[in-house]
């Protein structure tokens, strides 16, 4: 028998749960859509059709779906509803590549802003979540899917992306309507309810209930999942690969493009300091105690390209994707400890002076004074010096006079180089990440004599 | 007279609560006011101000999962001994043997969502721009708070002495060898020397200080369940005090004054 199989009864049995809970939300959708009394003026010849008939037809069908598999007895491999291996294959290619898979977050990025007044309608959105739970659902056909998703620690973080995917809607939803309504000289949202209540009854009594349920909700989660136990603590079986815990998969992914000292130590306490530092640069006062996108386009940007694609994005590439040896592996695809990446990166000091100028890299005589020695190391890593200095102390100056000119005469000196800072060494990480894909750039500046690797 | 009514009437019942039952508007202001727990409260807000779809709840539920942690852990601390000896047994007994073993699991889970709430709240704080003047500095105590989750996270995580809790410690705390200046594999660890002896070793840079020792061990454990149970935590409280206290001075959790 298969030791890895696909699919195994109990599997096809819970999924059927799953399905059976999304025919009910969709069936609550079919109701609540009828009873807007809306329909099709025709339909293929059929005259006024109401637009729930198409959600009746598909909660029915998720209703047969969950009910045929909640009751499944025969062979599991007879079963069909699973992913045909071309898509899983497709999907494999495009995600286990770290130039596609970052593409592919920018895109979506990008889309998520361009298309906000689209995708935040309630049917669009509402069809958006049914493809991600199908997508799950099927998804949970595959064995190596199951394996790195099922893991009892990462559940919290799949249950994290519905929660981060539910509030950023909640967010473009509130925001468009606002922006609508403030470009109309129309009283936003958050005007509408503005007279006083008084905290006991209302958001006492809110606050019983979210306590309830949440004690609720923690017990029965931890009745249905226990938490994670491996084998004792062995200082000489070193397991492949080894992760942080989930919340810092974002920084360790960071180790593959940066040394330990940029991506363990001076990035996270730049994140740290420019969180920090917010409220002090961002200087417009507009957006204070309500949603809006229009009105803060650059911050809002700012922060949701840190916080989706960098903090997130990553997230779910170091838990989901990275495997043995840190390489990368598609969703349904199985942990191979012996997958072979070529890893030919190279310095750019090695590029100035070999592959350019075609002499043999300055080496430091070992029995030269220390400032001789650092001497020739500076030489040798002119380059990559020259592009950081500019990078950090020219590239400021330089967008205060051109793309950032308002900001600047806004903001003032100290505050416009604080942001400028923040902002080119947030972009450090996708500036190197191009690099390296573009060129197989190892370190901009490498000495390794002195652990200082860029 | 009912029962309950003769209960509220009664020297001990208006003794622990100061006021009468809140069933009238006066009453309903004055339960806030005098009692140590409602006081966080202002009396009365703007209806907007708490709409779920605005606020999402969740600092409040973040708040709510801290005391979760709190009680199941002092809990769990009545049955774990954080050394090698122990370590691995007793969570293995909590999960197999051991009645209400399910707090165990409920401490974890609730770590993790816990992790996530704090995110959360921090992108919905940022959403409504509700960090900009006067608040400026409770979103500063907001960030700490962050990083102390995090760290309360980081630091339980080793508790249960599996393959699991030291590889991921020992890759979490291997970046501080990297520290610049302060760790023994940093850029520039050599400017601290004596005559030409390091000062920093991996014997005495800023990955022994977190571990208390070379590699993750039996130091480890115990400088991290204390760091996990009481020191990290006694910070946490006080921050939270403080961040409660301000959103309350600065009145309310956004809109300018």
């Amino acid at each position: 028998m298969d030791p890895h199989p696909d699919l195994t009864a109990s599997v096809i049995r819970g999924l059927g749960w799953f399905y059976l809970l999304m025919a009910a939300m969709n069936a609550f959708w079919t109701i609540r859509v009828f009873k807007t009394g809306t329909y099709y003026e025709s339909v293929a010849g059929f005259k006024h059709i109401p637009k729930a008939a198409p959600w009746a037809i598909f909660t029915a069908l998720l209703f047969m779906v969950g009910a045929v598999q909640v009751r499944f007895d025969s062979d599991p491999a007879d079963f069909v509803l699973k992913l045909p291996v071309v898509f899983k294959d497709l999907v494999d290619v495009v995600i286990a590549n770290p130039i596609s898979y970052f593409a592919l977050s920018m895109v979506i990025f990008v889309a998520m802003i361009w298309l906000r007044r689209w995708w935040t309608k309630p049917t669009v959105a509402w069809i958006l979540l049914n493809f991600a739970m199908l997508f799950l659902c099927v998804s949970m056909t595959d064995y190596d899917f199951r394996q790195i998703v099922g893991k009892p620690d990462n559940v919290p973080i799949v249950g994290m992306l519905f929660l981060v995917g539910f509030f950023t809607w909640l967010y473009f939803s509130k925001s468009v309507e606002n922006d609508r309504r403030i470009a109309a000289g129309e009283p936003k949202i958050e005007d509408e309810q503005s007279e006083q209540v008084l905290v006991w009854p209302d958001l006492v009594y809110t606050e019983m209930i979210c306590m309830l349920l949440l004690t609720a909700l923690l017990i029965a989660w931890g009745i249905a999942l226990q938490a994670p136990l491996e084998e004792p603590a062995s200082a000489v079986k070193t397991p492949n690969p080894s992760k942080a815990p989930w919340y810092f998969l974002g920084l360790q992914e960071m180790l593959v493009y940066y040394d330990p000292w940029m991506a363990g130590v001076v990035l996270p306490s730049v994140i740290l300091v420019g969180l920090m530092a917010i409220p002090y640069i961002d200087f417009n006062p507009k957006g204070n105690g309500y949603y809006t996108f229009d009105e803060r386009k650059f911050s809002i940007i700012t922060f949701l390209f840190g916080f989706l694609p960098l903090w997130v994005g990553m997230i779910v590439l170091g838990t989901f994707i990275r495997g043995p040896n840190w390489n990368m592996f598609g969703p349904y695809e199985y942990w191979d400890v012996h997958k072979l990446e070529v890893l030919n990166n190279i310095d750019l000091s090695q590029m100035f002076w070999v592959d350019w100028l075609g002499k043999p890299l300055p080496k430091p005589d070992p029995n030269a004074s220390f400032w001789m020695q650092a001497g020739t190391i500076i030489l040798r890593e002119w380059l990559g010096f020259a592009l950081i200095l500019g990078y950090l102390f020219l590239l400021p100056p330089l967008l205060a006079v051109t793309v950032f000119r308002k900001f600047f005469i806004k903001m003032g000196f100290l505050r416009f180089m604080v942001l400028a800072n923040l902002i080119l060494l947030m972009g450090a990480l996708p500036l190197k990440m191009a690099l390296r894909w573009a060129f197989t750039l190892k370190y901009i500046v490498s000495i390794p004599e002195w652990f200082f690797n860029i | 007279m009912t029962v309950g009514e003769y209960i509220r009437e009664s020297q001990i019942w208006r003794s622990i609560f100061r006021h009468p039952a809140p069933y009238d508007r006066r009453n309903r202001a004055v339960v806030i006011l005098t009692n140590f727990f409602l006081h966080l409260h202002p009396v009365s807000v703007k209806q907007g101000g708490i709409a779920l779809s605005y606020t999402w709840c969740m600092g409040g539920v973040t708040f709510f999962l801290f005391l979760v942690e709190t009680l199941t852990g002092v809990l769990l601390m009545f049955y774990y001994r954080p050394t090698l000896e122990w370590a691995f047994t007793d969570i293995r007994a909590l999960r197999d043997v051991t009645t209400l073993g399910i707090m165990r699991e409920i401490h974890r889970w609730g770590a993790h969502a816990m992790v996530i709430t704090v995110w959360l709240h921090m992108y919905r704080v940022f959403l409504t721009g509700s960090y900009k003047p006067p608040r400026e500095f409770n979103w500063v105590v907001g960030v700490l708070l962050l990083v102390l989750t995090l760290l309360l996270s980081f630091t339980g995580y080793l508790l249960p002495w599996d393959q699991l809790a030291i590889w991921a410690i020992t890759v979490g705390s291997n970046m501080a060898r990297a520290t610049p200046v302060l760790g023994h594999e940093g850029p520039g660890f050599q400017l601290l020397n004596l005559g030409g002896y390091d000062l920093i070793t991996n014997a005495s840079d800023a990955r022994f200080l977190l571990l208390g020792s070379r590699f993750v061990g039996e130091e480890t454990l115990n400088r991290f369940y204390i760091l996990h149970c009481v020191a990290i935590p006694l910070v946490v409280a006080t921050l939270i005090a403080i961040h409660f206290w301000r959103v309350r001075k600065d009145g309310g959790i956004s809109q300018p004054l």
